[in-house]
């Protein structure tokens, strides 16, 4: 299904993708064919502390409401405010504009320890 | 689980299939929203063939139905379909239901998470009584095909004529040997028929109808239950599992209209004294503020006080609103006191709104 290799996974869809100290987190593309048509993003304000392991946000599609998760804590950087007006962004591209926040992490080590893209891609078919 | 006719063809083209009511059901297609649109513009088809169909004969037959029935069925001229509802000796609603009257016999389509109750039920009341029930509901295939195209495209493609049947009427006969009724109804708040086959027959007028027509013609094209969903809720039409069931009466429910209290029928007593005394409860449509979807059970408040919960909502994709119905305490909804929806930690504001959300042709 082509999970991108250049970032890591949660056992519940969401990507994080680490450059410097900063990590663009978002769901995978499979997480967005699953949920069917997304109708809403709720994410942190900017400045706000996610904790890795703990929700950040909810994301609503016509058929339900799921947590957030995210394997790093920081600090929120930035949030995609296209969401907003156009949720659909996560389900037409999940892995570049439909990103959802960006983090400033306190411990980058925490990014080797998700699931790499074939463990991830592994456990989908498990 | 259990699994229509027409099951194989809904893999073939990639259908995301869910368990519904004990049935493999198609929920979707190629996108719920797209699929809600297209019916709203041109015409879908759904396989509804996990509904229950349940045929009577006998002398006996009529005095049944108005005993489970409330709606007066009497009244059906054959040729003509009515929703009812069945209710239990409190008042209760067992399921709701469409009755239809030929000439030698009767048609009850049930919800397919109820026909195993409603069987049962029925076979309770059939004692003493000289009635003959027949299940077909795994032995047939029925299709809702639905939208604004539906007719032109049904007597384009098909041999039966029916642009003179009118709305809650059918026709039935047989072509080439196979039987067929096409009913002038549906679920989604569009005109549409209603068409029930056997299933040989079923699936080659499912492949028939669904094949791509080039891109300078209208086709019919396949819905799943997702949309259906979205479709009946901005139609304002009950669901049961959400604004029915055992706990609530047809009074309640909004659907007085199906419920005739002069005559004699299983719970008639109750709901005279709830329509003496007036509902304590109303089914009521809101429209609530930004982009967030109220789910099933989700309170609803005036002011700090809580006044009712939700059923069913959406983002309609027509009126692109978040919108929900909601059973209120009929006093709390007198007052006029604002009215908001806890979702999550949040509360959500609310304004109500008549249902339906969409009438065709507005």
């Amino acid at each position: 299904m082509g999970v991108p290799n250049d970032r890591r996974y949660l056992k519940s869809h969401e990507w994080h993708k680490l450059s410097g100290d900063t990590c663009t987190i978002g769901i995978t593309k499979f997480a967005a064919d699953e949920l069917t048509d997304i109708t809403y993003v709720s994410m942190p304000k900017v400045g706000r502390e996610v904790t890795a392991g703990q929700a950040f946000g909810e994301i609503e599609s016509v058929k339900a409401t799921s947590d957030l998760y995210c394997g790093m804590s920081g600090i929120v950087t930035e949030v995609n405010e296209k969401l907003n007006d156009s949720p659909e962004l996560v389900n037409n591209d999940s892995y570049e504009a439909g990103w959802l926040i960006k983090i400033k992490v306190s411990d980058p080590s925490q990014h080797a320890r998700l699931l790499s893209a074939a463990d991830y891609e592994a456990q989908l078919g498990a | 689980m259990l699994t229509t006719p027409l099951y194989e063809a809904h893999k073939r083209i990639g259908a995301r299939l869910i368990d519904f009511g004990g049935w493999e059901m198609p929920v979707m297609y190629r996108g719920i929203q797209e699929e809600h649109v297209y019916t709203r513009t041109a015409s879908s088809i759904f396989d509804v063939s996990h509904m229950g169909r349940l045929y009577f004969t006998g002398p006996d037959t009529e005095a049944l139905l108005q005993h489970v029935c409330t709606r007066n069925v009497s009244k059906l001229k054959v040729g003509r379909s009515g929703y009812s509802h069945i209710c239990n000796e409190q008042g209760g609603i067992l399921d709701d239901v469409i009755v239809s009257r030929y000439e030698d016999k009767w048609l009850m389509v049930c919800n397919a998470g109820n026909r195993e109750k409603i069987v049962a039920h029925l076979k309770q009341h059939m004692q003493g009584r000289n009635v003959k029930m027949d299940d077909t509901t795994t032995q047939s295939v029925m299709v809702a095909i639905q939208g604004p195209a539906t007719m032109d495209l049904f007597a384009r493609h098909m041999p039966i004529k029916v642009g003179e049947v009118a709305r809650y009427g059918f026709v039935s006969g047989s072509y080439m040997g196979q039987k067929y009724s096409v009913f002038r109804s549906g679920y989604t708040g569009e005109d549409g028929l209603e068409v029930i086959l056997s299933a040989g027959t079923g699936v080659l007028v499912w492949d028939y109808l669904t094949q791509d027509g080039g891109q300078d013609r209208v086709t019919i094209k396949p819905a799943g239950l997702g949309a259906r969903d979205t479709l009946r809720l901005e139609a304002g039409m009950p669901l049961y599992g959400h604004e029915l069931n055992e706990s609530v009466d047809p009074l309640s429910a909004g659907c007085a209209w199906c419920v005739d209290l002069e005559k004699e029928f299983i719970g008639a007593s109750v709901l005279r004294k709830i329509a003496a005394e007036g509902p304590r409860r109303k089914l009521t449509g809101l429209v609530l503020e930004g982009k967030r979807i109220a789910r099933q059970g989700a309170k609803v408040f005036t002011g700090e006080t809580e006044a009712g919960i939700v059923t069913s909502g959406t983002l309609s994709p027509t009126l692109e609103k978040s919108i929900a119905i909601a059973y209120i305490d009929s006093a709390r909804l007198a007052s006029g006191d604002k009215l908001s929806v806890e979702i999550k930690d949040q509360r959500i504001g609310a304004a109500v709104v008549p249902l339906p959300f969409y009438k065709r042709g507005s």
